[in-house]
């Protein structure tokens, strides 16, 4: 660690990129072990890892690109690799290529030669390779690209060892020219034209490789075309790129993109059929996934064995979780406790005492108490997504989520949601397009979370005991319609006209690894820890001192501030016939976390939360109940999922449209509630 | 020359044409869906999303992209 503090400035990265399900994680995992730090790229929501490579006693910065099958800034994954390339420059790039689908891999491989980067080719998933009879000349395919290629088995550790040698290796030598593909003369006239008007400017010939640059703006890459533009002299680049780019549509019908992208797949099937032989045309086989595919997209089977999926992983995370938070909630007590008597050993105030008890501790422990269930479901999670299940459930889902403006990827956020929202709107990350990320982050809050369903039992538990399945069914589904429309809302008001394409790919299955998933998990489970520890603290110790000023009131009565809020709130919700201080204070309470309405009833009613059902059966109707748990299900998502929209939108306006909006629907809707209601005789 | 969508079960096509946008074909282009290459349907129940096999890899595609996607049967 010493060793590495030493080297920060002007240390060695090593960036990685690679195809989607290449296995780029499992080497970057190898590669760094335990060392490693997500945070996010700037102004946008895609991941950034880091790690670091200690070898021979040096340390080095290895930098894992978001996984992209091209680099045409089609999506913010492939603008944030590009842009790193371009502006970052590391020392060497490390390709991870698929060797089993060797062909499409390398698309992105040209594409990294031609920016004249500096790559070493890991060749992986070679025994896969082997496995489906393909067999790959390593030396000729080094030889024809022009860079190192170290053949690999990620998941077996196989190769590593070779890679990082070449990899510094590479970093230390010059920079090697840049991969030429001879694009025919049509375009290699045009792209000549173009390179000499670049070379002759001082700032673009340094920012960027020239005939790189000269195929991106034959491309009409708007991306790379806004960045010259913005550049002064560069009118004349402009125009000549526009005149070329017309002029080669004119003479070939096809526009430049098309016949730049056919000349490198060209090469590739060049460089295929004199370095890879394969037995069986890949046409012809069915694989073992494919085998599989038949039964789990079957379109009878596949939504039941869908459905048992799910119905597995709830239960995996509930069964196994709910008593662990048990052992949560004993130790926050416990360190309490002890807290608590050390600062009053110390002779704290009350006041420090109840801050440093109730409000910190309290407050935290709270939100903390769901750590094993969210541990639990990201675990699961993690198995699906590295067996390959996932992509199948988008697929399955499709059709269901096409009624929502939204493709099959959309439903997986949706399903975390009823575990918890927090990793639900963090699984929305999997969507490329933005539109589609929002208005799944947006309607994922009205999925019911495990942290309603405490409120549910309570009042269920006061008026409608001999229904209680089918009372707390009707929640989740009311959030599950609710979602429906909002979605559709959201769609045509917000998002009118766009239909992203759907086009995903399905991995073969493979046996997930223990430590591939440990680690997936331990990233998304340590952002909800930290996340605990800014946004939900300070919102904890808000809401402490609201209840406990102002100086010398009960701590939660009416008098307090908290309280005072609450009876301002109240006459607003008289039509939902919930109109009590004590019903808003407890929803105010329920921002924290929702099953805090439990606690705060409880509190306010003076009768802790044992006493709570009789209170309630006194003071409430079934009719204001049911009410009351519809606006619990539909109103302001929790401080944890506020914060995380804010984190995962990088906006405050979608953040505070989300509070606002649910907070209109869930009063309209318990309005509705309790007006059809009074009408039809209940009370 | 019809719609990838239309082609059966188990059918081989060579993708001829591709119409739509730059944002799908910039997408299908990186994963290897260009004029000239062989697929072949492993699943087309008729509604919902089509499964391909393109090469080694299989794609999904939704049924707008797939209308998109002009093939020749071939077998």
């Amino acid at each position: 660690m010493e060793a590495a503090r030493v080297l920060q400035t002007g240390e060695t990265v090593i960036a990685m990129a690679g195809n989607p399900n290449s296995g780029k994680s499992s080497i970057f995992n190898n590669l760094t072990g335990a060392r490693q730090h997500v945070g996010n790229y700037a102004g946008v929501t895609v991941e950034k890892k880091e790690g670091k490579l200690i070898h021979q006693g040096k340390a080095y910065k290895v930098v894992d690109l978001p996984g992209t099958y091209s680099l045409g800034a089609y999506s913010e994954d492939e603008r944030v690799a590009r842009d790193f390339i371009l502006k970052e420059k590391p020392d060497v790039i490390i390709n991870v290529v698929d060797a089993s689908n060797i062909e499409r891999n390398l698309y992105l491989t040209v594409q990294l030669l031609e920016m004249g980067a500096n790559v070493v080719v890991a060749l992986n998933m070679m025994d896969e390779a082997k496995e489906k009879a393909i067999h790959i000349d390593v030396a000729k395919i080094s030889k024809l690209l022009g860079v190192p290629v170290v053949p690999t088995v990620a998941t077996k550790k196989q190769g590593m060892k070779e890679l990082v040698v070449r990899a510094i290796q590479a970093a230390n030598e010059p920079k090697r020219e840049a991969l030429k593909i001879n694009y025919g003369s049509d375009l290699e006239k045009e792209l000549k034209k173009l390179e000499d008007i670049i070379s002759s400017h001082s700032q673009l010939s340094q920012e960027y490789p020239s005939r790189y640059l000269a195929i991106k703006l034959l491309e009409e890459d708007q991306e790379v075309y806004q960045q010259v533009k913005a550049i002064p002299g560069t009118a004349e680049l402009l125009e000549q790129s526009e005149e070329s780019a017309a002029f080669l549509l004119d003479e070939t019908g096809e526009d430049a993109e098309s016949l730049i992208a056919d000349r490198r797949y060209g090469f590739i099937s060049g460089v295929s059929k004199q370095a890879v032989r394969k037995r069986i045309s890949a046409e012809q086989r069915l694989s073992f996934s494919d085998k599989i595919d038949k039964v789990v997209t079957h379109r009878v089977l596949g939504i039941p064995i869908f459905l048992a999926a799910m119905w597995l992983v709830f239960q995996f995370t509930f069964a196994l979780g709910d008593p662990m938070i048990g052992w949560v909630e004993g130790f926050f007590e416990i360190l309490g406790g002890v807290v608590g008597g050390w600062l009053a050993a110390a002779g704290a105030s009350d006041l420090i005492t109840s801050f440093i008890v109730d409000g910190i501790i309290g407050g935290v422990g709270s939100v903390m108490v769901f750590i094993p269930n969210i541990v639990l479901l990201f675990f699961a999670i993690a198995l699906l997504e590295n067996s390959g299940y996932m992509a199948r459930a988008a697929y399955v889902m499709d059709r269901f989520m096409n009624t929502l403006g939204l493709h099959g990827k959309s439903f997986i956020p949706l399903l975390v949601g009823f575990g918890c929202n927090v990793p639900g709107i963090m699984a929305a990350r999997t969507l490329e397009n933005k539109k589609d990320r929002i208005i799944t982050i947006l309607i994922t809050p009205l999925m019911s979370c495990a942290a309603r369903l405490p409120v549910y039992v309570l009042f269920v538990s006061a008026f409608f005991s001999q229904y209680e399945g089918l009372i707390i069914f009707s929640l989740y589904l009311l959030g599950i319609v609710m979602a429906v429309i909002m979605g559709v809302i959201f769609k045509r008001l917000l998002f009118p006209g766009e239909v992203s394409p759907f086009v995903l790919e399905l991995p073969p299955y493979r046996i997930p690894t223990l430590k591939a998933t440990m680690i997936h998990m331990w990233e998304r489970a340590g952002i909800f820890v930290k996340k605990a520890g800014t946004i939900i603290f300070s919102v904890v110790v808000l809401i402490w001192a609201l209840s406990v000023l102002p100086w010398g009131v009960e701590p939660g009565s009416k008098e307090s501030a908290l309280g005072q809020i609450g009876s301002f709130f109240a006459p607003l919700f008289a039509p939902a016939g919930f109109g009590s201080w004590e019903a808003s204070t407890a929803l105010i309470f329920g921002i924290l976390a929702k099953e805090v309405v439990v606690g705060t009833l409880g509190v306010i009613y003076g009768v802790g939360e044992e006493g709570v059902v009789t209170a309630i059966h006194q003071l409430w109707t079934p009719l204001s109940a049911y009410a009351f748990m519809v606006m619990t299900l539909l109103y302001t998502p929790c401080a944890a999922v506020i914060g995380t929209i804010k984190r995962e939108t990088g906006s405050w306006k979608w953040t505070v449209f989300t509070m606002v909006y649910t907070l209109v629907l869930g009063w309209v809707m318990a309005v509705l509630v309790y007006q059809v209601g009074r009408l039809f005789g209940l009370s | 020359m019809k719609p990838l969508w239309f082609l059966g079960m188990n059918r081989t096509g060579v993708v001829r044409e591709i119409a739509g946008g730059r944002g799908v074909r910039k997408r299908l282009t990186g994963m290897g869906f260009i004029e000239g290459v062989t697929v072949r349907i492993i699943k087309n129940d008729n509604y919902g999303p089509l499964i391909v096999s393109l090469g080694e890899g299989r794609l999904v595609l939704g049924q707008g992209v797939a209308n998109k996607i002009m093939v020749e049967e071939v077998g």
